[in-house]
């Protein structure tokens, strides 16, 4: 159990002023200019040696990442973008550190900004956020006004600007290439890698894109010391999370926790617990639309970090918790997701634009029974010919979730098919 | 744009002097040579002065300024949901059926909104007023169920809140954006679990019942 005084976002639900003021107060902007003199190098290797991995998902070393950026600028200038097209289901903890602790990012983006040798971070906040994306502006133009960023932010000698850049509702935005694209003024898709956005990313220059929770926490990470976070959570799995806990508990709520804490404690600790007790959970979805479910079994002991996950044949992901309990229809809950990858596939790829359509409809029929038991085969086939087969992960997200149905749940699948062939031949 | 909409789709677009300036500002915010960038923040507030739909000559415009290809303008248009291609109501109803505001009975708030505006997915009130879409996971999905109409998120909703929301759009008024059983933001409705120490907590700290209504599938 985390304790408060180890909690990074002190104001993740806005009780108290997520202006500069009230920032200020919680410690963001102290001494900053002292963490841009540790020189980029340093900086680096202690969010390298924080263990920090990446809050978008995939969970990729953010120290590592900002690594791979050149370490002399040339002619081309450094760019940070800043991922905040926060759209994977069930996740929205980006959307409460950008309403309510705007000036956490905006300071992480100009140290982040530093280590990497960019003079300028764009934000690329979804379209939907319109009001989240008015919080940040007013915590930018703070910033700027009291001199923080700007022609010489924090009177470090540093030029630093920092603009939002709003999307416009895709889904596909999210992924870190097509979110380059579409910040050129383009439609939102993925490139082709290499070359890798280090190399050539926005505007054909090096680029480094990161989740608004991974920056958000740096200027943290600096101040208390790359020991201080590596403490928290498990080895390879270190430091805070922000979850979201959404569906069917008593509570649903976002709350910071260690990295590593079991699932049920943290579902009963700050969600309420389960609506109906524990023993009236079905399944969890822990990390976010795209990871596959966990039937109560593996809940009941699990917990909540990459690897620990991973294990389990699921993920952290997002960390985006969407619990289920026995009332739910679960081939219809899935069948629910195939449609949104179904609309949100940008079509670029054609195993994902045929095959998100070809599972959905498939999950569709499945839901009602309307099948023979070999087309679970089939369908689990097809999953496996539009994984790992396109440009980007979209396509890998549209078939885990079916993946995770049939690993856990076929016997209800069957249960459907035998029930509907029965009805059927009585009807006759 | 079939020819059901060319009869309303204006002839000519131009930016008002003030979103001519907002404009500049916008352009200005990307490197010289990398114009195209402006695409999408210009076309959203083309579609704020045109009273919430991008005509075909809004883009024309906009390709103009930014000097694109009109057709890499379109594609931009047609790709990203949120540029509405004909017009809409002046308050757009977009629900959340997504996963888990499906399991917090995005079925029951979907209902609500079709019988309260007498309307149903992607269709207009005769009035003008009101648009009703069904749309993807917006992200509040602690909150859920909800929906959002023009900027503003509707969170925490049940069969009653949706109504009255939707009721008092209707009378002219402003309903009170945000969770509608009475949460700050994402914190436990029953009480904060975490944070517990600060006076804004202290003071303002939620003591409320779990709103169970709705939660029917």
């Amino acid at each position: 159990m985390l304790s408060d005084a180890d909690r990074i976002f002190t104001n993740i639900y806005g009780l108290d002023d997520p202006g500069l003021a009230g920032a200020r107060a919680r410690g963001d902007w102290d001494g900053t200019k002292a963490l841009l003199a540790m020189g980029r190098e340093k900086i680096v290797q202690t969010i390298k040696d924080s263990g920090l991995r990446g809050r978008g998902g995939a969970g990729f070393g953010t120290g590592m990442k900002w690594s791979f950026m050149p370490k002399e600028v040339g002619p081309r200038p450094h760019y940070l973008v800043i991922n905040a097209d926060e759209g994977e289901p069930g996740t929205c903890k980006d959307r409460e550190i950008l309403r309510s602790e705007p000036h956490k990012l905006i300071e992480g983006a100009l140290v982040a900004s530093f280590a990497i040798g960019a003079n300028a971070a764009y934000c690329y906040v979804r379209g939907e956020f319109y009001r989240e994306t008015e919080a940040l502006q007013r915590a930018a133009d703070e910033a700027y006004a009291a001199g923080l960023i700007g022609k010489d932010a924090c009177k470090a000698g540093f030029p630093f600007d920092f603009y939002i850049h709003r999307g416009a509702g895709a889904y596909i935005c999210g992924e870190e290439s097509a979110l380059i694209e579409s910040l050129e003024g383009k439609k939102g898709q993925p490139r082709l890698k290499p070359p890798f956005p280090a190399a050539v990313g926005v505007f054909g220059c090096p680029t480094t894109v990161n989740n608004v929770e991974s920056i958000a926490v740096a200027p943290a990470i600096l101040r208390r010391g790359a020991a201080w976070f590596a403490k928290l959570g498990k080895p390879n799995n270190t430091g805070t999370k922000l979850f979201n806990i959404s569906g069917h508990v008593n509570q649903p709520c976002t709350v910071e926790e260690e990295m590593g804490v079991p699932l049920k404690e943290l579902i009963e600790r700050h969600a309420g617990g389960v609506r109906g007790g524990w023993n009236n959970l079905l399944a969890i979805i822990p990390g976010g639309a795209s990871v596959p479910i966990l039937p109560k079994s593996i809940c009941d002991t699990v917990h909540m970090d990459f690897d620990s996950l991973q294990k389990v044949k699921s993920g952290l992901g997002t960390a985006a918790v969407m619990v289920m309990d026995k009332s739910t229809d679960v081939v219809r809950a899935i069948a629910r997701l195939s449609r949104f990858y179904k609309h949100e596939s940008c079509g670029q790829c054609t195993p994902c634009r045929e095959g998100t359509g070809w599972m959905w409809r498939m999950m569709e029929r499945l839901v009602h029974g309307e099948a023979t038991i070999e087309e679970i085969d089939l369908l689990q086939e097809v999953t496996k010919q539009v994984e790992g087969h396109t440009i980007c992960a979209l396509g890998d997200a549209a078939a885990w979730p079916i993946q995770g149905l049939i690993r856990h749940f076929r016997p209800e699948i069957e249960r459907r098919i035998a029930d509907r062939a029965a009805a059927e031949t009585e009807a006759a | 744009m079939t020819d059901a909409h060319a009869a309303r789709q204006p002839a000519t677009f131009a930016f008002s002097d003030e979103n001519a300036d907002k404009a500049k500002v916008i352009i200005a915010k990307y490197p010289p040579r990398f114009q195209a960038s402006a695409v999408m923040p210009l076309l959203d507030l083309a579609q704020r002065q045109n009273d919430g739909w991008l005509p075909k000559a809004a883009m024309d415009h906009v390709a103009e300024m930014l000097q694109m290809p009109p057709i890499r303008v379109y594609e931009v248009a047609t790709f990203y949901t949120m540029y509405n291609l004909k017009p809409v109501g002046k308050h757009h109803v977009q629900v959340c059926t997504n996963l888990p505001c499906w399991l917090r009975g995005s079925d029951v708030v979907v209902g609500a909104c079709k019988r309260t505006l007498a309307i149903d997915f992607g269709m207009t009130t005769e009035d003008g007023m009101f648009t009703l879409s069904e749309v993807e996971c917006l992200g509040a999905c602690v909150n859920a169920p909800m929906m959002q109409i023009n900027d503003d998120y509707y969170e925490d909703l049940d069969s009653d809140t949706t109504e009255k929301i939707l009721s008092t759009l209707k009378s002219g008024g402003r309903p009170k954006p945000g969770s509608q059983i009475g949460r700050h933001t994402c914190e436990p409705a029953g009480g904060l679990t975490t944070l517990t120490g600060g006076k804004a907590s202290a003071k303002k700290a939620p003591k409320r019942k779990t709103a169970d209504k709705g939660m029917e599938k």
